[in-house]
């Protein structure tokens, strides 16, 4: 009863937020709700036994990425003066076609379920997370089978400084 | 535990996303709501993980990581070309035009 | 004697002549000597050349003499080829066209002599004599097609001679266009005798039509049908005559030649030739006779109100082509052949005459200078004291074409007549053709005679300045008349009836032709007494006709054109030829108009093909360069949309 209680709480504060978000003229304003979703998220995140997710979202995104955002978005002195809409009659249309999407989101995925012999029993990764930690429960899969992978994403991380640096400078 | 509803606020917040990516000028805002939509994906991740497995987490790990990357890349674009256009806002920005 | 291997000799050289006169029309108008050394010269050869052919092959076989000269159109299992046929019947027609061809050729010479376009005119005569030939000669339906098709260019061709003035163009075009008509029911029967016989050519066609159709059947009847209303067209029957009269819009020689003695009489050979075919459907047969005899009577009636001379000819000669369609119509085709021949005599030579009668007439109008109507009869009258010659070879015509006894139009009129009597034991109807043939023969009694007193007798109502003007013709023009008269006189004997001696010589020599046919009817005796009753009534009939006409008609009471008061009342309507012409253009031009205006010109031409598809098509690309105008505008936030649209595009069809 109270988990539900909190879920909902949550998952309006984070629709709300983006909700506000998008619709804010000023860009840091857009910023900082986003920032508020974002909690939310990792909120939800919590409820749903990932806590060490929960957590990452909250340092990485919240912390790192937002931070980079508002960092570029007063550098570069935006949010003079713009419109939030596309054309008036253009902007309805796509306001319809945007509806259709989330209904047709909300109806596939609401209506699915996984095959019964993929779904583990209820609570597995609540023991999991008492047996082996926060962390670990993660950490096992992602040096095990997902070490590839892992190993990969450092290499992106190094190219997108390279990256960003050499287009951001004025002069190489 | 919560799949159902989970699913769905994801839902929601990924149409939001997408309104926006379509409704504003800015390219910054637009980049934020890109950002928005691939957290409601995060989230319906990891609601799945809760059935399917603790993949699905490990996922929502690498989706952050290379968000991170991208948005640092995207701002370095956007600063350059802000530097050539003195402004971000899209309508400026026509060069593709066919 | 040349043999029959020279019959291609006879045939291209008014074809030579059509190059050498057409050559020098563009190179030296002014020649005209030679054009008439050429022109005259390559006819009059020819007719000797088939005179020779014709009594070298006579009475020599039976089966026709089949010259195959090409191979036009082999396709598939039909062969048709370029071939001419040497029978009895092409014989008469060879010699009746080259003969009377040559005879009108020697008139032109001096009638065109002050004609600018000289030999452009001889020209295009010399083609038509060389299509007429290819007419008469071809020995299969195609080849004689050509020929049709080809005489009735040049007829548009001569019609049209004077062009540059609107009226006679527009008779030419009306000739044409009319002919076509009959064209088409000459071509659907053609394509039908293909498929029921697997061939065109007339031997194998002839032969094969005994076995290869029903007597009396649905598709034999359509077939004769068919062709008969390309003759209704060529020969000027009901209901495709109409081009006739105005056909007189062109030179005089040329009426004579194309419009009486030749090209109009294409239909009944056409039917004499597929005689078998005819016999063999008697319903067809039935309705060819009724429309000859109705058509005779017709003609006749407008005949007699018409002021015009050529008018009253070529209304004479519709209704005596009438009597030959009957008499084909009948089954006594050697009877209609007869009166082909002794009418093409006596047709001309009142053609050529008339043809003198306006030359001196327009002669005297240049003199003063006025410009009154040089064939009207009302300002003709009396000519015989200026032009006896051609006032005495005029009455020997009249007298023949009235039925005169000893006169060879009596004959041939009078065995037509009794072989529609004949028939009456079968069937009542033929009492009913013979009684509307014999009002006709009256009628036609009657306007002739008109015709020579209003021209030739009575008080002269040219004009007191004209009338010292007015003068006989040159020699050059009355020497063919006078042939012309000694055939209307003598060809009489060529087919006299059974109760005199020395009888049917024309019906013997044409037997192997029209043997084929006579299985099929039943053979039409009339008693000896019979016979003599008819032939006085004939005479009775021709008598009455003349005489009334002298007593009743006062030349003294008619009034030059100029003055002359309006029709009315039942002449009005004769006058105006029973407004035929009114009624089609209300029937049939003005619809025809209407719709290619409004539905062919206005809904298809501009609307369907201009507006759908090249001003559509134009449209369409436009519209499509717009729209790619549109989507890429440069705009991300366009491209993006279109992104997202894709997204849930292919989000429908993988999850639904």
């Amino acid at each position: 009863m109270i988990l539900t209680v909190v879920f909902w709480s949550f998952a309006g504060l984070s629709i709300m937020s983006a909700l506000l978000c998008v619709t804010r003229r000023n860009p840091v304003s857009s910023a900082l709700w986003l920032v508020v979703t974002l909690f939310g998220l990792a909120g939800l995140f919590v409820l749903l036994d990932a806590h060490f997710i929960a957590v990452m979202q909250v340092i990485v995104y919240a912390g790192a990425i937002m931070v980079l955002f508002l960092f570029v978005i007063m550098l570069l002195h935006v949010g003079r003066d713009q419109p939030p809409d596309m054309l008036g009659r253009v902007g309805s249309i796509v306001m319809i076609g945007v509806a259709s999407l989330m209904v047709l989101e909300l109806w596939v995925l609401t209506t699915s379920e996984p095959a019964a012999e993929l779904q583990l029993p209820a609570g597995t990764l609540a023991r999991e997370a008492a047996q082996l930690g926060a962390v670990g429960a993660v950490a096992g899969p992602l040096f095990r089978d997902f070490l590839v992978p892992f190993e990969l994403t450092s290499i992106l991380l190094l190219a997108a400084i390279v990256g960003a640096i050499v287009l951001a400078k004025r002069r190489i | 535990m919560f799949l159902g509803e989970s699913l769905a606020v994801s839902a929601i917040i990924f149409g939001i996303g997408v309104a926006g990516v379509l409704f504003r000028r800015n390219a910054i805002v637009i980049f934020m709501c890109v950002e928005l939509m691939l957290n409601a994906v995060n989230l319906s991740f990891i609601a799945l993980a809760q059935q399917l497995g603790r993949e699905g987490q490990v996922i929502v790990f690498f989706v952050m990581a290379v968000a991170a990357a991208e948005a640092a890349v995207g701002l370095a674009i956007m600063i350059s070309i802000y530097r050539h256009k003195e402004s971000v806002n899209l309508n400026d920005i026509r060069l593709l035009r066919g | 004697m040349p043999g029959v291997g020279w019959l291609w000799l006879v045939v291209m050289l008014p074809f030579a002549g059509f190059l050498a006169n057409g050559a020098l029309s563009f190179a030296r108008p002014d020649a005209k000597r030679l054009v008439s050394a050429i022109g005259v010269g390559s006819v009059v050869l020819a007719f000797l050349l088939a005179f020779g052919i014709v009594q070298g092959v006579a009475g020599h076989s039976e089966a026709p003499h089949v010259m195959t000269y090409w191979q036009w159109m082999p396709i598939g299992q039909l062969t048709l080829d370029l071939a001419f046929q040497l029978d009895p019947l092409s014989s008469v027609m060879l010699l009746v066209v080259t003969g009377i061809g040559a005879l009108i050729h020697v008139f032109s010479v001096a009638y065109m002599n002050d004609d600018p376009s000289y030999a452009r005119y001889f020209a295009y005569l010399n083609l038509f004599v060389f299509f007429m030939l290819v007419l008469v000669l071809g020995a299969n339906f195609p080849v004689m097609f050509v020929g049709w098709e080809g005489v009735g260019l040049c007829s548009y061709l001569l019609i049209g001679f004077w062009f540059s003035d609107r009226a006679n163009a527009d008779a030419g075009k009306k000739a044409f266009i009319m002919n076509r008509i009959g064209d088409f029911g000459f071509l659907i029967a053609m394509f039908m005798i293909y498929r029921e016989t697997g061939s065109l050519s007339f031997v194998e066609v002839f032969a094969a039509a005994p076995t290869a159709f029903v007597v009396g059947g649905g598709v034999i009847t359509l077939i004769t049908l068919m062709l008969f209303l390309g003759c209704t067209g060529k020969s000027a029957q009901i209901p495709l005559y109409t081009w006739l009269p105005d056909a007189m819009a062109g030179p005089t020689p040329v009426s004579a030649l194309i419009h009486a003695a030749t090209m109009v009489t294409a239909g009944v050979y056409l039917i004499v030739r597929a005689n078998v075919l005819f016999a063999m459907a008697p319903v067809s047969s039935f309705v060819v006779a009724a429309i000859g005899a109705v058509t005779a009577l017709f003609a006749a009636t407008i005949a007699l109100k018409q002021w015009d001379i050529k008018k009253v000819l070529a209304y004479s000669t519709i209704s005596q082509l009438g009597y030959m369609i009957l008499g084909v119509g009948v089954g006594a085709y050697a009877a209609g052949v007869f009166h082909l021949v002794t009418h093409a005599f006596f047709k001309a030579l009142l053609f050529l005459g008339s043809g003198s009668v306006i030359h001196a007439m327009h002669h005297a109008y240049q003199h003063t200078g006025r410009h009154e109507d040089s064939q009207d009869m009302r300002n003709m009258g009396g000519l015989r004291k200026a032009m006896p010659w051609t006032a005495a070879l005029m009455w020997i015509a009249t007298l023949a074409i009235a039925g005169i006894p000893g006169f060879s139009g009596f004959f041939s009129k009078d065995e037509i007549l009794a072989m529609t009597f004949a028939r009456g034991g079968e069937a009542s109807a033929f009492f009913v053709l013979w009684a509307i043939g014999s009002v006709a023969a009256l009628l036609t009694a009657f306007y002739m005679t008109r015709m020579m007193l209003y021209t030739f007798h009575g008080p002269n109502r040219t004009g007191t300045d004209e009338e010292p003007h007015l003068h006989e013709a040159p020699w050059v023009m009355t020497g063919p008349l006078i042939v012309l008269a000694i055939g209307s006189v003598f060809a009489g004997l060529l087919n006299l009836p059974a109760v005199l001696p020395g009888s049917g010589w024309l019906h013997h020599w044409l037997e192997p032709v029209t043997a084929a046919s006579a299985q099929f009817t039943a053979e039409a005796h009339i008693e000896q007494a019979t016979e003599w009753v008819l032939l006085g009534f004939a005479t009775i009939v021709a008598i009455t006709g003349m005489v009334g006409a002298w007593m009743l008609l006062k030349p003294e009471a008619v009034k030059p054109a100029a003055e002359a008061p309006a029709e009315t009342g039942f002449g009005k309507v004769i006058f105006n030829k029973w407004y035929v012409d009114e009624l089609y253009d209300r029937v049939v031009v003005r619809p025809l108009m209407w719709l290619s205006d409004l539905v062919l010109w206005k809904v298809i031409d501009k609307g369907v093909v201009d507006g759908a598809g090249v001003n559509g098509i134009a449209t369409v690309t436009r519209l499509v360069g717009w729209i790619g105008s549109r989507i890429q505008n440069g705009r991300v936030g366009t491209y993006v949309l279109f992104f997202v649209v894709g997204v849930w595009f292919v989000l429908r069809v993988v999850t639904v």
